[in-house]
């Protein structure tokens, strides 16, 4: 085991595996000078605006355009102008470009219009008439539950005799958890611009996937592949939001392109874009749990609802992802997960950093504290009991790697933190202040001090897609030498912030051997680079990086041959790279990512190896909790993670630093109010995430065990911090008020509401 | 309705023409095609957008044209020319303030008005001075560690007692 604190060092160029030189694309951003979605320059750029539904569920009895209520020259679109399918091709095409005859959310694009300027745009909406005729809505989970319509997607893991254990297990233990919805919030909001340039439908703007929304430009317009352009510019934040919702606003943006004959631009404001984009989807997860005395795991049985919203976009897939995480990081003979995505009438949700993982995730850890109280162990104890390690087997068969580090991870956070005895220390001085319970927390607080509080967590998550998702793309990229010896690298990633930016030439670098000045990394356009896949699922260093080390490795390996066959030794690479290129020998490498033979799943009975690898952390968080008020102010995260190999330590950490903010987000501030299937609080004054006010320290330490399938022993960790943060946080605020947290956000609401109602943990 | 205004923006004087009540925002990005400053929220709660008017950080979505008259406006395109700049932009780079960079031309200007004033701010004067710039990436470590000449100090002790 090497532990790796991030430095400050700072070098210039690429430099080594694990230093961390400044990030490329830097000096532009603090400048000013990075050209994000709405920053194009383009002229004759008319600007769009999107008609919304102001009902959950309704028929369209009329929809008509005035062009003479509308300023001069303004172009409209509906359904009825769409050229193809009225579908968002995804997994499927379900997903309607423009509500035909029914809208099923408030806030589903019912028609377009484009003018000269952004105010005359959003005037010509006033120039449509709609006629509804309001439905019956489907707005919760529960109600779509008693409602009994057909899910949007199921699975099934079955592991063992979870109910042969659960009736031979020394104790059983029940709890149902649930969660919310999560907005993005990425501050860049959706923005996307289209137009014809040579036959050539152009998209460019803020994405995840410029292959999605290419995929989806082709299958709308029924254009062939090379007459449809995707250009991803500087992404401002994405965290799964712009994933799929691009492709809907490139259709839209292309589809008054084409009606106005001139480059259209859609830029959603605050307001806008948590009104129409997706979310993170709300869970409720229902646990049986068997232990033996001692703790011991013996039977887990989760069943897990989701609320995927008013179509399926991602759904089945996080739920896929959601259901492998929910028995949590533990070694156990008996699971069942059983899951279900449930429509109601509100805007889809779809991925969000660690994609249905943090929910379950969630439930699991708060599972595993309730259990330890009921056995009268500490949470660091449960967890060291249980936790996974190298041999052992999932719930669907999958044998752990040698770089399984979760109890590596526990250690080293008890180790740094001393866990354990400030957790029994404050539960001591809890039963102090409020006796056996017999004293609500608001009104036993010694002198009206804040009360402390702390919490651990044990998480892991799988890198890279689910299943078989990359055996099936075999997403290439490619590398070609140029004629003065430079290496060119060809990938369809976006940075949107993460660092591939800077982990690329890393690895590339390091790979062929060359430095800096040796590269050239090709921007994200579809006409440029191949499918080298979504820049999704923590899978851009652990498998492009990969395939990135193997193209041009392969490309240093022809010159070295070449060179050698000539009998000369290999001097500088550049000039002999040049030389080479010169003499008309094979310049160009594509490399597809091939998964090991081994790594096999079987996705109709959920068996197999589900992930390549997976990356693993321990959080340990501390709080304080005003008994006046009963706000949490979170005073310091530990998260310890397991990452394979950081190649840049500095961004690493800082994808560490962020997603455990986000959680702690979600875990106490983030709440999306509905009224009627209406976001109530629909925008930043009222959606509410950490400023740095609200912010805890955030202590991270990388682990490295290093992963024979990833680039230098990368593992991909981009999600996993989004795991953490939330469990560590419940628990933590359980140890300071005795109070019982099974629901996502702790408001000091809900916190006043469990102190009313006696809502108090054992012991 | 139209008023023109003359303000120095970035040391230049211009006269800028618009209606009076033209966020100074889209006068910047539009007009000049200054498009460094950014557009998160439109209602003063990111400070994406932040500007510094007269030497104070202030939100351009929030500003008039009409009130711009006779003012001095720098936005980061203009701090990010000033030589004594650069160093705190590489030091800023360098610690991992910067991941999507949406929030961080608003971070900059307001970090550099807090750094004319007081060149070695802790983490406490740094979380007041920011508290009004929403970065959703970073966690503000990064930010916190480029700024702040304590951030780098470990309160694992005093925090676990």
């Amino acid at each position: 085991m090497r532990t790796d604190t991030p430095t400050s060092e700072v070098r210039s160029g690429p430099g080594p595996i694990g230093t961390s030189p400044p990030r490329p694309d830097g000096l532009a951003k603090v400048t000013g000078a990075a050209v994000f979605a709405d920053d194009l320059v383009l002229p004759g750029l008319w600007f769009g605006a999107t008609l919304r539904s102001p009902h959950a569920h309704a028929r369209i009895a009329a929809l008509r355009f005035d062009p003479a209520r509308a300023p001069e020259g303004t172009v409209a679109v509906t359904a009825r102008d769409l050229p193809g399918p009225n579908g968002v091709q995804l997994i499927d095409d379900e997903w309607p470009v423009l509500a035909d005859g029914v809208v099923r959310h408030v806030g589903e694009a019912v028609a377009l219009v484009a003018a000269p300027t952004r105010i005359a745009a959003r005037q010509a909406l006033a120039a449509f008439t709609v006629e509804y005729e309001p439905l019956p809505a489907v707005l919760t989970m529960a109600e779509a539950a008693a409602a009994e319509a057909p899910p949007l997607a199921t699975v099934e893991i079955a592991y063992g005799d979870v109910e042969a254990a659960l009736a031979a297990a020394d104790v059983v233990v029940e709890g149902t958890y649930r969660t919310g919805h999560q907005e993005h919030i990425y501050i860049e909001c959706q923005a996307m611009t289209a137009w014809e340039e040579d036959g050539v439908l152009v998209a460019a703007g803020s994405m995840q996937c410029p292959y999605y929304v290419h995929k989806s430009l082709v299958h709308a317009f029924g254009l062939p592949a090379n007459r449809v352009r995707v250009r991803a510019t500087a992404v401002g934040g994405g965290f799964g939001g712009k994933e799929d919702y691009p492709s809907l606003i490139a259709l839209h943006a292309a589809l008054l392109a084409r009606a106005a004959g001139r480059p259209v631009r859609l830029a959603y404001d605050r307001h806008e874009d948590i009104v129409a984009t997706t979310k993170r989807h709300p869970a409720e997860v229902r646990h049986r749990t068997g232990l033996r005395r001692d703790g011991t795991l013996t039977a887990v049985d989760v069943e897990v609802l989701l609320d995927g919203g008013a179509y399926r976009t991602l759904s089945s897939v996080v739920l896929s992802r959601a259901a492998l995480h929910a028995g949590g990081p533990y070694r156990c003979p008996h699971v069942r997960v059983r899951g279900r995505v449930l429509a109601t009438h509100t805007a889809p949700n779809s991925a969000f950093r660690g994609f249905g993982a943090p929910q379950t995730q969630f439930a699991m850890e708060r599972q595993m504290d309730r259990a330890a109280r009921a056995l009268g162990l500490d949470p660091y104890t449960i967890r060291a009991r249980n936790v996974a390690g190298p041999g052992d087997e999932l719930p669907t068969g999958q044998v752990l790697d040698e770089s399984a580090g979760g109890r590596l991870c526990l250690e080293e956070v008890e180790r740094r933190t001393g866990f354990t005895a400030r957790w029994r220390e404050l539960e001591r001085e809890r039963a102090f202040r409020l006796g056996d319970g017999s004293v609500r927390f608001g009104d036993g607080a010694e002198g009206r001090k804040p009360a402390r509080g702390v919490g651990l967590s044990l998480y892991f998550h799988g890198a890279g897609f689910t299943g078989n998702g990359e055996r099936r793309m075999r997403s290439p990229v490619a590398a070609r030498l140029l004629a003065d010896g430079r290496i060119e690298v060809l990938t369809a990633m976006t940075d949107m912030g993460q660092g591939c930016a800077a982990v690329f030439p890393q690895i590339a670098a390091a790979a062929a051997g060359v430095g800096a000045e040796d590269l050239v990394f090709a921007e994200p356009d579809t006409a440029e680079v191949p499918d080298s896949g979504p820049t999704v699922a923590s899978r851009t260093t652990m498998i492009v990086g990969g395939a990135i080390a193997s193209a041009v490795g392969e490309l240093r390996r022809r010159v070295d041959e070449w060179l050698a066959a000539r009998g000369e030794t290999p001097g500088a690479f550049r000039a002999a790279a040049a030389r080479y290129v010169a003499a008309g020998e094979p310049a160009e490498v594509e490399v597809r990512h091939e998964p090991p033979e081994g790594q096999q799943f079987d996705d109709e009975r959920y068996q197999g190896a589900a992930y390549p690898t997976f990356s693993w952390g321990a959080d340990v968080a501390e709080v304080e909790v005003d008994p006046d008020t009963f706000a949490v102010h979170p005073v310091r995260v530990t998260a310890v993670c397991e990452v394979g190999r950081a190649i840049h330590p500095r961004l690493c950490a800082g994808q560490v630093e962020g997603g455990t903010l986000q959680a702690v987000g979600w875990a106490l501030l983030e709440e999306v109010k509905l009224a009627d299937g209406r976001y109530l609080n629909d925008r930043l004054a009222t959606y509410i995430i950490p400023t740095v006010r609200d912010t805890p320290r955030i202590d991270v330490h990388l682990l490295e065990r290093p992963w024979a399938g990833g680039p230098f022993g990368a593992k991909g960790m981009g999600e996993l911090p989004m795991d953490g943060g939330a469990p560590a946080v419940a628990q933590a605020v359980e140890n300071a008020t005795g109070l019982e947290i099974d629901e996502l956000p702790i408001t000091p609401e809900r916190l006043y509401e469990r102190d009313r109602d006696g809502r108090r943990v054992g012991g | 309705m139209s008023v023109t205004v003359r303000a120095a923006v970035n040391g230049e004087e211009r006269a800028l023409t618009g209606h009076p009540m033209a966020r100074l925002l889209d006068v910047l990005r539009e007009s000049l095609e200054l498009t460094g400053t950014k557009e998160g929220c439109g209602e003063g709660e990111c400070g994406a957008c932040t500007v510094l008017f007269d030497g104070e950080p202030v939100l351009s979505c929030l500003v008039p044209l009409f009130q711009c008259d006779e003012r001095q406006i720098e936005t980061v395109e203009g701090l990010a020319e000033a030589p004594r700049a650069r160093a705190f932009l590489d030091r800023f780079v360098a610690a991992g303030g910067v991941q999507c960079g949406a929030c961080t031309p608003g971070i900059i200007v307001t970090a550099w008005a807090l750094l004319e004033r007081e060149a070695r701010p802790d983490v406490e004067a740094v979380r007041d001075a920011l508290a009004g710039n929403l970065c959703r990436c970073t966690g503000y470590e990064g930010i916190l560690r480029a700024l702040a000449v304590d951030a780098g100090a470990d309160e694992t002790e005093e925090a676990a007692r």
